[in-house]
């Protein structure tokens, strides 16, 4: 037992010391362990549990962390100083926010369906946890490296939305179903684009599993495939309908969505998930773009590892303070009609090049990023063109206006707007013979 | 009520905020009232006060001393910056941008509301204007610290354009949503911002210049797409006019008495039977107080030509057939103030 495991230097630390086993043990210069051979099933469950429970409790803290960093960077960005009372630069805050969370009371609404209620936020979280299990978070520290690890992130990422339709349904709320709707069509529509970006990441490496894909980038794979991280990126930041894509909340519009009749705990495992979700997106990226936790001998990989991502997370947070909100029919058209393009053309010039060089060497590597960087650049400004404000068609053309003026520089002063427009000389017309004095 | 993201109907439903100033006015003196009009349209009550004011001077026949006018014609334009700044806000807090444009808009709005403690010791509830120009003159620091504001407003604005106009998000949210006809917008009244967005140059500060704004040069800035983008930009734009026009009335400001004495105006005023209207250019359309006067110490009946409740007539027209999205980008670009609209 154990021996396809060995590889896992987490595993093998915790379950060597648990365990006897000469067979695994003793040939990875480990001493007699704790328990006795004949116990390895034991050791095998302890030292499980023990991976599992440090995973969770270690994503769990980083959530926490994340919190108080990107309200602290939200503050920068707003230009104030963010929460910097509790603790030392504030960083007990997100712990009093998550204590006051599990002591508020907890509300179902008379409409709700209660079963389905309570299991939305199980639902969510669940995912956004597991999502974790396949992630190398250094060398020889993962729960377990799928061979098809990449497939069942996207398997897994992808149940959100059931969770989102599961909270909204159960409400009893009609913004939350549209919330829902807005939700599901997102999924269907970034999902595409989001699996097809990955194609030229697994073409490249020729592997699923997200160990063989770190092993295969000599050269990080953003400097490979731009194209492909550009549209992953954005797809991502759908997926986890992170801001300029983030319909689903809309607090503007929806007033936080499915999210608003769920109270105390529950609401704080959506908000947890959410979160989960930022943190597991950016390794995701770190581990398929940017070489995960590989760099220079002399830092260990975790550091690396924690550096990529925090680096990730910043623009990821960065993007969320910048951007307004675009609307649904402009995000689904950005999504068919932008980045599904882009993936295709990555596809294909990835598969020709594949097809020049089958087994890429790093300096192979280098030349494939110096061909793939030119296609990026003029086919994401081909397409920008293309579904740029300049061909937004205006809902109500009207023949009296004249083109849009963009930009203060023809704007039409006052005389010569009056010349200009049969309108505008009778709406004039009708204003000079209102004068002010309507006193009577 | 809506057919999945379409808009289908809407209704406005007021009244939530109602207080019946109009009512209590006519149990105040005159004086009094102007905290009243303070709490319209509490982000531009320097503009509710010069309204109001306007209306008793030409009621009362009070001549206002030079000084007095041009504190309250720079008060009533740093309010009107101060107004668009929270307009142009709010209209991206709508569009989903999390709070950082508002934030930026919100601290210049803080550095005239420092002006404006400066002038009257109050920030938002001012009630700096008396019959015949204000209560107090400003302090010498004031002076400086304007032009170092004035300097600050036109550097936010610039930041503010710089993200702002030329943001494909934005543009392709705001272009060609919740488009008007000039027609319709004269036809409902509707003033201000949201008229000079339709290139109609109705401005009242050049139309029926009230004040010394006949003195002033300025431009109007005009937009022809009448959408919810030429609305922010012409807010954008008449900010920074303000700006210009802010520094002609220091130019052209007198030494004097910012109000007449209480001899010419006694404390308590008893205005001749009358009735009298004034409408000012506000920052969000014709701004007009209606006082009836029947001799005694109150009015008998006052009015507010309230340019937010006016604009918002036209709500049908501008939200069905569109999107559930651009609902609240259009309440955003109209500008409503639920203060105005209830009083």
């Amino acid at each position: 037992m154990g021996e396809s495991l060995i590889a896992n230097s987490l595993w093998r630390n915790i379950y060597c010391v648990l365990s006897g086993d000469s067979s695994v043990c003793a040939d990875n210069g480990y001493s007699a362990g704790l328990l006795p051979g004949d116990l390895a099933w034991l050791a095998f469950a302890l030292s499980a549990a023990a991976i599992v429970g440090l995973f969770i409790n270690a994503i769990l803290g980083g959530v926490i962390v994340l919190i108080w960093g990107e309200r602290r960077l939200f503050g920068r960005f707003q230009r104030r100083t963010g929460p910097n009372r509790w603790g030392p630069f504030g960083m007990l805050t997100s712990v009093a926010d998550a204590v006051k969370t599990m002591f508020k009371e907890d509300v179902v609404p008379a409409d709700a369906d209660r079963i389905l209620f309570n299991l939305a936020p199980i639902l969510i979280a669940a995912p956004a946890l597991l999502v974790f299990s396949v992630l190398p978070f250094g060398v020889g520290t993962y729960v377990a490296d799928l061979n098809v690890g990449v497939l069942f992130i996207m398997a897994i990422t992808s149940l959100t939305t059931l969770a989102v339709l599961t909270a909204a349904w159960s409400s009893g709320n009609r913004i939350a179903i549209l919330s829902a709707l807005r939700s599901v069509a997102l999924l269907i529509s970034y999902e595409i684009p989001m699996a097809l970006a990955l194609v030229g990441v697994i073409m490249l490496a020729g592997s699923m599993s997200l160990g063989g894909i770190i092993a295969a980038q000599g050269v990080p794979f953003i400097l490979v495939q731009p194209l492909g991280f550009f549209v992953f990126f954005l797809a991502a930041m759908a997926e986890m309908a992170r801001a300029p894509f983030d319909l689903t909340e809309a607090e503007s519009e929806l007033a936080a969505g499915y999210l608003n009749d769920y109270a105390s705990m529950k609401f704080g495992l959506f908000f947890l998930a959410e979160f989960m979700a930022e943190i597991s997106t950016s390794a995701i990226i770190t581990v398929l773009f940017l070489s995960g936790w590989r760099g220079f001998d002399a830092v260990p990989s975790h550091l690396w590892f924690g550096a990529k991502l925090i680096a990730v997370l910043f623009v990821i947070i960065w993007f969320r303070m910048t951007l307004p909100r675009l609307r649904v029919d402009q995000v689904l058209k950005f999504a068919w009609k932008g980045l599904f393009e882009l993936t295709m053309i990555n596809i294909v010039v990835t598969a020709i090049l594949i097809g020049i060089w089958p087994q890429p060497t790093t300096a192979q590597l280098w030349m494939m990023a110096a061909i793939n960087w030119p296609v990026a650049i003029i086919s994401i400004y081909i397409v920008s063109k293309l579904l740029g404000t300049s061909a937004y068609k205006k809902p109500q053309p009207d023949a009296d206006n004249p083109e849009y003026p963009v930009g203060s520089e023809s704007i039409p002063t006052a005389s010569v707007y009056v010349a200009d427009t049969q309108a505008d000389t009778r709406a004039n017309a009708i204003a000079d013979t209102n004068v002010i004095e309507r006193g009577d | 009520m809506f057919d999945g993201e379409q808009v289908v109907d809407v209704e406005p439903v007021f009244g939530y905020l109602h207080r019946g100033s109009e009512k209590l006015a006519e149990e105040r003196t005159y004086t009094q009232i102007v905290t009243l009009t303070d709490r319209m349209d509490y982000v531009s009550s320097m503009l509710n006060n010069q309204g109001y004011m306007l209306a008793v001077e030409k009621l009362a026949e009070i001549e206002p001393s030079p000084r007095g006018v041009w504190l309250r014609m720079i008060a009533s334009e740093l309010q009107r910056i101060a107004s668009h700044l929270v307009a142009t806000g709010f209209l991206l807090q709508d569009l989903g941008a999390l709070g950082t444009p508002l934030i930026y808009a919100m601290r210049e709005r803080e550095n005239i509301l420092d002006l404006f403690e400066m002038l009257c010791g109050a920030r938002i509830t001012n009630s700096y204007l008396r019959p015949g120009g204000v209560f107090m003159d400003a302090p010498a620091e004031f002076w400086p610290a304007l032009d170092r504001g004035l300097d600050d407003i036109v550097q936010t604005i610039d930041e503010l354009e710089e993200y702002l106009s030329g943001n494909e998000i934005v543009f392709s949210r705001t272009k060609g949503t919740a488009v008007l006809s000039p027609e319709l917008l004269i036809n409902a009244s509707i003033t201000g911002p949201m008229l000079r967005a339709s290139g109609v140059d109705w401005d009242l500060r050049h139309r029926a210049p009230y004040d010394y704004y006949d003195r002033i040069t300025f431009e109007r800035k005009l937009h022809t797409a009448s959408d919810n983008y030429a609305r922010y930009w012409v807010r954008v734009q008449e900010a920074r006019e303000s700006v210009k026009i802010i520094k002609q009335c220091i130019e052209q400001i007198e030494p004097g008495p910012v109000r007449p004495s209480f001899d010419v105006v006694p404390r308590l005023l008893r205005p001749p039977v009358g009735d009298a209207y004034v409408a000012i250019e506000g920052s969000k359309g014709e701004l007009g107080f209606y006082l009836v006067s029947d001799g005694g110490i109150s009015p008998y009946r006052m009015h507010v030509r309230a340019s937010s409740l006016i604009n918002l007539t036209l709500l049908r027209d501008m939200l069905i057939g569109g999107q559930f999205g651009d609902l609240f980008v259009t309440f955003g670009s109209v500008d409503l103030n639920m203060g105005e609209v209830d009083r």
